[in-house]
């Protein structure tokens, strides 16, 4: 079924802030396989100019996407998220995420399309830390494919 | 930011060092657990083939993490990245034994930009198969 074309241009609420932990950011480097000691190594960090441990570039799709539930499960929408597959993401860095970052995100329906009895459906995540500092921008593309009994 | 690559010293079509990423099913269970997405098609081949999938795939953010090492190493700080996208186009099927299946990744700088910025645009593939497309970064060297 085609989603709602006034849907696009909505934003959700901000999040509640997310405390970004420095052994969160390690368990997420060792499940990647990652040494680079920036992730784990404030020293290595700070020589490298950054205040704290940083966190890999695809570490705050796991902040941005729980945002981008409220989008998936509002029953206005009506995604049949039991068919969502991930299209694209895309990130954009002001500066990269590091520990202490508490971290709120404000989804936007940026467009809605069909193609194919499937529907599109891209969100853009703004990523704010507590100074009200734009930290990231996420973009996710989302594919709801077409129920085989349409 | 403190880039380890200098601007000067690359050009249009410099290639990044390639890269090989071993992923079995402990990879997979240790990635949701860390990432917190417990899609059952990540570690359940039931639930994987009921869905219609050839068996449990790899996370595609699990992909897309791996195949930004070959920037993030090749320049040293992570930080340096200032865009990162891609395409997910085919699963990296993961099959139970001790082998699992092996994501491999290139990278070369497809063009110089502004403010000592280069795109860089990755290959990743598994299995001679393309899993990622339209898989680009930009990022700021000294």
């Amino acid at each position: 079924m085609a989603l709602d074309q006034s849907f696009v241009g909505r934003s959700y609420p901000p999040t509640e802030p997310y405390e970004v932990g420095r052994e969160k950011i390690r368990e997420f480097a060792e499940a990647v396989g990652d040494a680079n000691p920036a992730y784990t190594d404030t020293e290595a960090a700070q020589a490298l100019g950054h205040p704290d441990v940083i966190a890999p570039p695809t570490f705050v799709f796991a902040i941005t996407f729980k945002a981008a539930g409220q989008v998936v499960a509002d029953p206005q929408l009506g995604l049949d998220y039991s068919r969502v597959v991930h299209g694209d993401q895309k990130f954009a860095y002001n500066r990269p995420v590091r520990a202490g970052d508490r971290l709120t995100v404000t989804s936007t329906i940026e467009t809605i399309r069909t193609m194919a009895g499937n529907d599109i459906l891209d969100i853009r995540g703004e990523v704010h830390d507590q100074d009200g500092e734009h930290v990231v921008t996420a973009w996710t593309k989302l594919v709801a494919r077409a129920a085989e009994e349409a | 930011m403190t880039a380890k690559i200098s601007y000067a010293d690359v050009e249009v079509g410099t290639e990044l060092p390639a890269q090989t990423f071993p992923v079995t099913r402990a990879t997979l269970v240790q990635y949701a657990g860390a990432s917190g997405d417990f899609n059952p098609i990540h570690w359940n081949e039931r639930f994987a083939k009921e869905v219609g999938l050839p068996d449990v795939i790899a996370h595609g953010m699990f992909t897309m993490a791996e195949a930004i090492r070959v920037v993030t190493d090749w320049v040293g700080d992570p930080g340096a990245v200032v865009e990162y996208g891609v395409r997910f186009t085919r699963p990296v099927v993961v099959p139970d034994d001790d082998k699992g299946a092996v994501i491999e990744v290139s990278g070369k700088v497809a063009a110089k930009l502004d403010d000592n910025t280069v795109r860089v645009d990755l290959t990743a593939t598994s299995a001679g198969q393309k899993v990622l497309g339209a898989s680009r970064a930009v990022v700021r060297l000294a």
